[in-house]
């Protein structure tokens, strides 16, 4: 079973939930694809000990065999290419390597060149296979990394995916196709707004749901409300609690320095057993 | 001379929309004969790129100057490629303001450093 872990807000403990959750099983398949901002590795402190460049397709042009048609700004969805009287220009930040401008060049002009994006790096952590992808700084094309990232998912192995905040294309290309998605958010307004968007995109994605509520005795009552109307179960609760914030300043997992949640992470994971698909 | 606006209505009487990517009409003025074409910008809600696209509309079109706000990098590189200038309009400045500021010389041109 792959069991997303996603949230809407940011900064409401999807790392934290995550990871602990992980140590819990204390095996697995553990996959970071929050790319822009990887962060579990501080807490899972796995040994690297494999990097692989990744790349997406990027059309480059030979002058001189176009002929300045300009099929290819046309094709272009993203408006990544603009042909000018006798030059064709190319802005590789905005190209999705869909190929369509190859594709359609009708003087075999173009051919695709890789563009390096980010990198994948794969590790151990104890008994947990840690693989996560690292976006080079400014880049703004994530879901083709996150892609290679969870091509490293065996149906045989359980896997946990920590995605990245928002509802955005990253977001769903971590989420999807995974047959549980546990949402982490907190009592607020902010992470009940958040939350229903996240439940939206799920909903969307056909994929059952679970809500982690973290800090749970601050705030307000407004997001178990929500949870009960709307039929999602509330499957685990952290306390606002200053030792996992100070241990969280210092890479150390919530399950480390409050191990009575071993039980939690359990009951968890049974829980999801339960309602998860497959 | 022709000049191209991006502007918020389809006639002189709109004012310059100073988002050029983004602005829901393109108006291409003769500035001696004040004869208007208005353009619906159809990417003015691209998922990306609106920025090229117009540029390249622009083009296609061979227009000696555009009148807009400050546009972003990417068109400021299709415009400077294909040699056309780029004029700056103030604020809440109208088209036909707009366009006599342009023809007395008022209007500030665009520059971008490129690093």
């Amino acid at each position: 079973m792959i069991i997303s872990v996603a949230s809407g807000k940011g900064g409401t403990g999807k790392t934290t939930v995550a990871t602990s959750l992980a140590l819990s099983w204390g095996e697995g398949l553990f996959l970071d694809c929050d790319v822009e901002e990887p962060n579990a590795h501080i807490f899972l402190k796995p040994h690297i000990n494999e990097r692989i460049s990744v790349g997406i397709p990027v059309p480059e042009v030979d002058e001189s065999k176009c002929n300045f048609c300009g099929k290819c700004a046309e094709v272009c969805e993203y408006n990544a290419i603009v042909v000018i009287k006798k030059k064709v220009l190319f802005f590789p930040e905005l190209c999705h390597g869909c190929g369509g401008c190859s594709y359609i060049c009708p003087e075999k002009a173009i051919r695709e060149v890789d563009r390096a994006i980010g990198v994948i790096e794969k590790g151990r952590s104890g008994n947990i296979e840690f693989i996560h992808g690292v976006l080079n700084v400014g880049e703004p094309m994530a879901p083709p990394l996150i892609r290679q990232v969870k091509k490293h998912i065996n149906t045989s192995t359980n896997g946990i995916i920590d995605a990245s905040p928002g509802t955005s294309c990253p977001v769903v290309e971590a989420v999807n196709g995974s047959d549980f998605c546990l949402l982490v958010t907190e009592p607020t307004p902010f992470g009940l707004h958040d939350l229903k968007l996240a439940v939206e995109m799920v909903r969307k994605l056909t994929i059952p749901c679970g809500v982690v509520i973290n800090c749970a005795d601050i705030g307000d009552e407004e997001v178990a409300r929500y949870c009960e109307n709307e039929g999602i179960p509330i499957l685990m609760t952290v306390p606002w609690d200053r030792r996992i914030a100070e241990a969280y300043s210092r890479g150390i997992p919530l399950i480390d320095v409050l191990p009575e949640f071993q039980n939690s992470f359990s009951q968890l994971s049974a829980a999801i057993e339960r309602l998860g698909r497959g | 001379m022709n000049v191209v606006i991006s502007a918020t209505g389809d006639n002189l009487s709109a004012h310059v929309d100073r988002r050029f990517g983004r602005c829901p009409w393109f108006l291409f003025v003769d500035t001696e004969s004040l004869k208007c074409e208005a353009t619906a910008n159809e990417s003015a809600d691209a998922t990306s790129g609106a920025g090229t696209a117009c540029a390249q509309l622009v083009l296609d079109k061979e227009v000696d100057a555009v009148i807009s706000g400050q546009v972003g990098p990417n068109a400021y590189e299709v415009l400077k490629q294909g040699g056309v200038k780029i004029f700056v309009a103030p604020q809440d400045t109208s088209v036909r303001e707009a366009i006599d500021k342009f023809k007395n010389n008022e209007l500030r041109q665009m520059k971008m450093r490129v690093f």
